[in-house]
């Protein structure tokens, strides 16, 4: 075995990650930082106005970017714990831990844009559609994960009941999703005519872009929380009082 | 910068300003508590995490 | 084993039959507090009737859940049965069949009163007693998951609501579809298929994660 080969393994480790996690947070934040301005530049001085919409359709580049972050951060979270629970691997696990913080955030950003884009788009703040709706129980599925892992003292209990919780919750989604659209279709009462929308480039630009900051930003921030996740749970290792010296 | 003091007039202003307000409010909120949680690690040690398994410490008070 | 262990927690349960009753007049006095809340007019009452009665359900099920495991969490019999060398699947399936008798199934019985209460037509009350049929083991199994992952911890009650009622939401769409369904004049029968199909999917999968669940909060 040659010990000049770079082995990814080690990293795995919390001793070894720790470190590691601190030097490539600046390397995604400031990033994420520019890419938001320019995101914004873009957004509200290229895109031309819409026809139909007039300007309050600029919602849509941050409410659709942050709901992708929801969903997606939330199927990365149920991955991380649960291979954190199959390979008994205590860093995965504490990085879906790690991660629920922001999935909910974001999760709640879209909840409010497009309540907010919703209000001068259908004259109304809320509506019961599939996605809204959708979004809103994915929301209560972030906080039942979270309150139940704060509700465990022992940490590994709290990983792998964790497990349990965000992988039945992943099976659920598509479920509880195709029920409410068949609820919704179902009860088209106050038919809310779906603007079909013709995307610029520059809007599509704009909403990758700040799609892409929204990415940046979510590592940045997994990566300091995870530290000090690590930092509170490994308070005896010899290690961490070296690292944090 | 005339774009945004045409936006400013917008009767959508509010929506739109509030829209991107909340994000980057709820957004800043999240790094500061991160530095909260820092600043907590760093001046009072890590906190002590319960690991104990209180069932049997009950019961075991019980036997005594 | 199984039929024992059904026997034994139908039993236990029978000892403790204030818990039981508890429950449901939970599930009456609840559904009662809506026309005290909205009005007596009878079209509302119609309109409102399948919501009511199914999310009364819900309410009045996840009170109950706490009593699947809890009782034998503290004294060590959980323990003791997760160690016989019978899967803990079974064991886990046995349970919830003795809580979906004790708990669910006076629900199930009583409903139809309720319903009469609101208007509801005779074909309603009929889909009102067959979707609780189907929709209430769903209930139970998918419950044992959250009361499994919650044992012993403290506000287990509020915590289990929290996590369970998302499970909850296409029971509760596909429960009261088939009633409204039936009330308004379509078929039913879509709306009680997919129940159906609810049910057998989690008879068969969620048992395994509560086993999970169980080894995870009894070590």
């Amino acid at each position: 075995m040659s010990k000049n080969r770079f082995n990814l393994y080690k990293y795995a480790a919390p001793a070894h990650f720790y470190p590691l996690a601190g030097k490539l947070i600046p390397l995604f934040a400031i990033p994420s930082a520019i890419l938001f301005i320019a995101g914004m530049y873009v957004g509200f001085f290229v895109a031309p106005t819409d026809a139909v919409q007039g300007e309050s359709y600029r919602i849509l580049f941050i409410h659709v970017p942050a709901a992708w972050m929801g969903m997606f951060l939330y199927v990365l979270m149920a991955i991380y714990a649960g291979v954190g629970w199959a390979f008994n691997a205590r860093l995965a696990s504490m990085m879906a831990t790690a991660i629920s913080p922001t999935g909910a955030i974001f999760t709640f950003i879209s909840l409010v844009t497009g309540s907010l884009w919703g209000r001068p788009a259908w004259g109304v703040w809320w509506v019961w559609d599939a996605r809204l709706t959708s979004t809103l129980i994915l929301l209560f599925l972030y906080i039942g994960f979270i309150s139940l892992q704060s509700s465990i003292d022992d940490p590994r209990r709290a990983d792998r009941a964790g497990a349990v919780l965000a992988l039945v919750g992943v099976i659920n989604v598509p479920i509880i999703y195709f029920s409410v659209q068949w609820w919704n279709s179902l009860h088209q009462g106050a038919t809310i005519t779906k603007n079909s929308f013709k995307m610029a480039p520059s809007m599509a630009a704009a909403m990758f872009i700040l799609l892409s900051a929204c990415w940046l930003y979510s590592i940045a921030v997994v990566l300091a929380r995870v530290r000090y996740i690590i930092r509170e749970r490994e308070q005896e290792a010899p290690w961490l009082a070296e690292a944090t010296a | 910068m005339g774009l945004i003091r045409y936006f400013a007039t917008d009767k959508y202003a509010v929506y739109i300003w509030g829209s991107y307000g909340v994000t980057f409010l709820l957004l800043a909120a999240e790094v500061f508590m991160l530095l909260n949680r820092k600043r907590k690690l760093t001046r009072h040690g890590t906190p002590q995490l319960a690991s104990r398994d209180t069932r049997f410490e009950t019961s075991l008070q019980e036997i005594q | 084993m199984f039929g024992w262990l059904v026997w034994r927690d139908l039993i236990l349960a029978w000892r403790r039959r204030a818990d039981v009753l508890a429950t449901l007049f939970f599930f009456i006095i609840v559904v009662s507090l809506f026309p005290l809340g909205i009005g007596p007019e009878r079209e509302t009452l119609r309109t409102i009737a399948p919501g009511v009665v199914w999310v009364a359900a819900l309410l009045a099920s996840m009170l109950s859940l706490g009593r699947i495991f809890g009782n034998d969490y503290q004294d060590g019999t959980l323990e003791q049965l997760l160690l016989t060398p019978q899967p803990a699947y079974l064991v886990v399936l046995a349970k919830v069949l003795a809580h979906w008798i004790v708990s669910e199934v006076p629900l199930v019985l009583i409903a139809p009163v309720l319903g009469v209460q609101f208007g509801l037509s005779q074909n309603g009350l009929a889909i009102v007693v067959v979707s609780l049929l189907l929709g209430t083991p769903v209930l139970s199994v998918i419950g044992s998951v959250g009361a499994a992952l919650t044992l012993g911890l403290r506000a287990a009650n509020v915590l289990v609501a929290l996590l369970v009622l998302p499970l909850y939401i296409p029971v509760l769409i596909f429960g009261s579809g088939a009633v409204q369904a039936s009330v308004t004049g379509s078929s039913p029968q879509a709306w009680l298929l997919l129940l159906g199909a609810m049910l057998i999917v989690s008879l068969v999968f969620a048992p395994w994660a509560t086993s999970a669940a169980l080894r995870i909060s009894v070590e």
